[in-house]
């Protein structure tokens, strides 16, 4: 076939037919993946609630609630008791974007486990704060006795090696989720008996 | 301060070329020379700054309105860039042609400068962290952060020009001659930069 | 037939878009942390390249010259589109990682060149092994590159142990790392080239 000579018209329709299909193919396409991607994320969510409110006594129901800007799903076992709660919360403070973590903390305030839902620090230095060795120096601490912040500004927590500002915003996230529930937990605890 | 933070986090600690990578092709393709260098640079300045202004614009008051913005976005926005590179191409042309003749080589260069697309596509997605707060980049801070990047860009390549105009001197083993050795170069100078890390 | 194998093999080795035509440097420098992701973007790469490839192959008589590289940017810019929200969709984890560098791969220089040098002139069929070829290699040359830097800096391959963690080279993970690595490998294969003559 000829190359079709340049002329208004048939420039103006080529670039109209072809970028009227791509948006119209797009829209498809982004209509099939839509629901995977939403189930994705959902999914994720899931299974970090659970994996951070792993404990001995079974829940019986989750209660998700908005509080502070932060999510909470609240557990409770089959007699309304408090259980702990699974707390969303995050950091801008990172060294290369936003960090968000669910946080599981029990009743009393100890932190049980912390699961990292995304980051993007820089691969082998801030990203390793999803390794157990410096993320699960956090379970079973109380920040009662626990002081949440790394040792270079006087606490607790062993940073990772030469990733300061990823290992101090993931300890920022995680103290902002305590400080958060120790304030509203009396709250919860009637929400569950009714 | 909110604006000095921004340009000086762009520029320096997160260099668009020696922590982000972007626009590594204008860096190693027009490096050669300094008097090169500086006009890539401000070519690269110009227009970065208008393609971020233009798209952040049409991505707030068209794509979102409309929902187009899940999908329709790296269309969209490089379908802009395009467009401006050749509209500031034309103007050009007619009100001054002496930046043009300065320029004009470098501006059909820009359009697959993916630091153009890149900032642009980050800018409407980026939360920026002002004293504990943070938020959405507005339109006057995203345009800061532009110009800083751009300015990083040139920054970093006229002083990587400088040095390879001395090197291209000197006696390199036979493999390393050209671009091998000025990306090592580079890597030196990356890591240079690294020194900044934590500075802001 | 000896010329269809001749369009797939040279975007291998002879005209290996990132060790001898040194394109599409950006993505090669910034998504080869790991030996899995660096294969991972080749391969989102080269899905790209052989669709704009075909379409535009396709597409060729009815583009008028002047307005040819505005449509075959949005001929790319769909298909990029297309594989990020496949990704987002059922390869989370690696979409997260590669991040900004897949709506990138509209600029990549490596597919805008083949298609205004390769399948704006050829054929459907030589077209999509052109795209194949120059991706495969494409491909390759990110994996290589991702395993050198991967085992120096975290002492893995794939995400398998291999050296131990003291042994680590942090610098090789980091950006001046990916430099210096680079570097060093088109050295080589300079070398290798000066030789065969």
């Amino acid at each position: 076939m000829a190359k079709k000579p340049s002329t208004l018209i048939n420039m103006v329709v080529a670039l109209l037919v072809i970028t009227a299909v791509s948006g119209g193919l797009l829209g498809l396409v982004y209509g099939m993946t839509k629901d995977t991607i939403a189930e994705v994320d959902l999914k994720k969510n899931q299974a970090a609630i659970e994996a951070v409110l792993k404990t001995d006594t079974p829940i019986d129901r989750i209660e998700e609630t908005v509080v502070d800007d932060l999510t909470y799903n609240l557990a409770y076992d089959a007699q309304g008791n408090l259980l702990g709660a699974a707390v969303k919360t995050y950091s801008n403070a990172g060294f290369s974007g936003r960090i968000e973590l669910m946080v599981g903390l029990l009743v009393d305030g100890t932190i049980n486990a912390v699961s990292v839902l995304s980051q993007s620090e820089t691969p082998g230095l801030g990203a390793n704060m999803v390794n157990p060795k410096f993320k699960d120096q956090f379970n079973g601490k109380n920040p009662a006795s626990f002081r949440l912040s790394v040792k270079k500004d006087g606490g607790d927590v062993d940073a990772i090696t030469a990733a300061t500002i990823s290992s101090r915003a993931f300890t920022g996230a995680v103290k902002m989720a305590c400080d958060s529930f120790e304030a509203n937990k009396s709250k919860f605890m009637k929400g569950g008996q009714q | 301060m909110k604006y000095l933070i921004i340009i000086l986090s762009t520029i320096l600690v997160n260099n668009v070329i020696f922590s982000q990578f972007l626009g590594i092709c204008p860096f190693l393709g027009t490096s050669k020379k300094t008097s090169t260098a500086l006009g890539m640079g401000a070519a690269v300045i110009f227009v970065l700054t208008l393609a971020t202004l233009v798209t952040w614009l049409v991505n707030q008051y068209i794509l979102i309105p409309l929902g187009l913005d899940k999908f329709l976005q790296t269309i969209a926005f490089i379908l802009i860039i395009a467009a401006l590179v050749q509209m500031v191409e034309i103007i050009l042309k007619k009100i001054s042609p002496s930046l043009y003749t300065a320029l004009g080589v470098f501006l059909p260069l820009i359009t697959t400068n993916c630091a153009v697309l890149g900032v642009s596509l980050t800018v409407v997605t980026k939360e920026f962290n002002y004293g504990g707060v943070a938020h959405m980049l507005s339109l006057g801070e995203s345009v800061v952060y532009a110009v800083g990047i751009a300015l990083g860009f040139a920054l970093a390549l006229v002083l990587f020009a400088g040095i390879r105009e001395h090197v291209d001197l000197m006696e390199a083993p036979k493999g390393m001659k050209g671009t091998p050795i000025a990306l090592i170069i580079a890597g030196i100078l990356a890591m240079a930069f690294m020194g900044f890390t934590g500075v802001v | 037939m000896s010329n269809n194998l001749q369009t797939f093999t040279k975007g291998l080795v002879k005209e290996n878009p990132i060790l001898v035509l040194l394109l599409g440097c950006c993505p090669t420098l910034a998504t080869t942390t790991s030996a899995i992701n660096g294969m991972s973007m080749g391969l989102a790469t080269t899905f790209v390249l052989i669709m704009s490839n075909l379409v535009i192959s396709l597409l060729k008589g009815f583009i008028p010259d002047k307005v040819r590289i505005p449509c075959f940017i949005v001929v790319i810019a769909s298909f990029v589109t297309i594989v990020q929200l496949v990704m987002q969709a059922y390869v989370p984890d690696i979409y997260e990682t590669l991040g900004l560098f897949i709506p990138l791969i509209v600029v990549n220089c490596i597919v805008l060149g083949r298609a205004e040098a390769f399948a704006s002139k050829n054929p459907v069929f030589p077209s999509i092994l052109d795209g194949a070829g120059m991706g495969l290699g494409f491909t390759f040359a990110l994996t290589i590159l991702g395993c050198i830097r991967e085992l120096l800096g975290s002492g893995s391959m794939f995400g398998f142990r291999i050296l131990p963690e003291t042994a680590n080279i942090l610098l090789f993970i980091l950006p001046p790392g990916a430099f210096i690595c680079l570097g060093f490998l088109i050295a080589i294969v300079n070398q290798f080239k000066k030789e065969n003559h």
